[in-house]
């Protein structure tokens, strides 16, 4: 099926710790133990596809999605885009984006969240579609706001959108969130803090894209998703049976 | 001064957080009309070749708690061991799933078909397998591990024969509690704490 070799190892070094005390349920959900490291296998290497008939129309639009268009939800207009790659540069084309985010106010359609801040009638809070063929994906959103949560006694997250992002091996599977440029709450974040690689975290911060800012409609903010590579050389063993 | 490499790094992971049903399984959240139904209800379809099963399980914290926010993820292959995309792969199982805990037990349960014995690279044999990628709140990336089976031969599995300490290869093994039923918890941390894999 495919003369692909093995995924490569993944660098912990650059992914947050999982024992961290400053983000308290990290402390009692973090393995202990060390994780047991192999080369991957066709389990890993292979992994679910999704076709575009998959999408709605309004899927990746999240300003209208929830009310099928009937009407607009509350916030600041924009659009989050950029590209899926792997590890050796190459766009990952076809494969499924999914986002969530807290409305304008700061507070998710949750049964859980019962913060201050009201829900939007016309914010559902979830949005996804598939890259294209270049890797590219974008979504049409509104800002999220900034909300607390119950950590220390007064910690708040900055502005965040999460992403789920699938590749084509279940070994390649990633969930992160997207910040943005200029956010004084990022260096406040004990979630953040969990990337102990500052470098590392700056890739989680979009900057602000004027290039595809659409004039009196929407500001832009451009975000690359960097999964797992395969290696490859010329001595790779084909795979047997597959 | 060298050449550049030119390669890029993956992109950091966090959390899921604790509203990531929103994301993933909305109509689940109570989230419903932006999409039609949740992605990977079912691993199977009707007609799926091989014997039906039922897995059932929870995870549980270092505490003994057992957690009511996580996500979980299944990837396997069919009853004959081929992967959806294979030419000869039964095409009524798409071989992905996605399952919550219940928000008031904690409990999950995955419906399937045993899934057939996949080679490794080199060709050596694997123990039948599913391969699983739980996220929550306060797991701050995904953790991968494996479902075998109580009922079969996993004496040959290089990857359980990787395992040092042998008492931990039954943390990886599912165990029989009725025909077609197995029982699969995962324990995040302390007593018997799951093989958690970097894979
Ligand atoms: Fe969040």
């Amino acid at each position: 099926m495919t003369d692909l070799g093995p995924l490569i190892p993944r660098n912990r070094a650059i992914h947050p710790v999982p024992y961290d005390p400053d983000y308290k349920t990290s402390v009692p959900r973090s393995p202990g133990l060390p994780l047991l490291s192999m080369e991957s296998t066709p389990s890993e290497e292979t992994g679910p596809r999704f076709g575009h008939s998959l999408l709605g129309a309004l899927d990746n639009n999240l300003i209208l999605n929830f009310t099928q268009g009937a009407a607009p939800a509350i916030g600041e207009r924009i659009l989050m885009h950029g590209r899926v790659l792997d590890e050796n540069a190459r766009p990952v084309p076809h494969t499924l984006v999914e986002i969530w985010q807290a409305n304008a106010g700061g507070r998710y359609r949750h049964i859980k969240d019962n913060y201050l801040a009201p829900l939007d009638p016309n914010f559902g809070g979830c949005g996804r579609t598939i890259t294209d063929e270049n890797g590219y994906y974008e979504f049409l959103t509104i800002r999220p706001g900034a909300y607390p949560w119950p950590n220390r006694a007064n910690d708040w997250r900055p502005m965040h959108v999460h992403i789920s992002v699938f590749g084509h091996s279940f070994g390649q599977r990633l969930i992160t969130q997207m910040y943005f440029e200029g956010d004084p709450l990022i260096n406040r974040c004990p979630i953040a803090a969990t990337i102990k690689d500052r470098s590392q975290l700056d890739r989680l911060v979009a900057p602000l894209d004027m290039s595809k800012s659409r004039p009196l409609d929407f500001l832009a903010y451009k975000f690359d998703i960097v999964l797992r590579g395969r290696r490859q050389t010329m001595f790779e063993n084909k795979l047997d049976g597959m | 001064m060298t050449q550049l490499l030119n390669t890029l790094t993956e992109t950091p992971s966090q959390t899921a957080g604790p509203y990531v049903h929103i994301g993933c399984i909305p109509t689940f959240a109570g989230v419903t009309g932006i999409y039609p139904q949740d992605l990977g209800l079912s691993p199977i379809q009707d007609g799926a070749k091989g014997e039906q099963i039922t897995i059932t399980g929870s995870v549980i914290d270092g505490t003994g708690w057992t957690l009511r926010d996580a996500m979980l993820e299944s990837w396997q292959p069919d009853a004959a061991g081929k992967f959806p995309g294979h030419p000869n792969a039964d095409p009524a199982v798409t071989g992905f799933a996605r399952f919550a805990a219940d928000k008031d037990s904690g409990e999950f349960t995955l419906r399937t078909v045993k899934p057939g014995a996949v080679p490794a690279r080199n060709g050596a044999p694997q123990a039948p397998h599913i391969s699983l990628w739980i996220v929550a709140r306060g797991i701050n990336i995904g953790l991968q591990t494996r479902i075998y089976f109580q009922d079969e031969d996993n004496s040959q599995d290089p990857l359980l024969a990787r395992i040092e300490q042998r008492p931990r290869v039954d943390t990886l093994i599912a165990k029989k509690t009725g025909p077609g039923q197995y029982r699969f918890d995962i324990r995040l941390q302390g007593d018997n704490e799951t093989v958690f894999l970097d894979i």
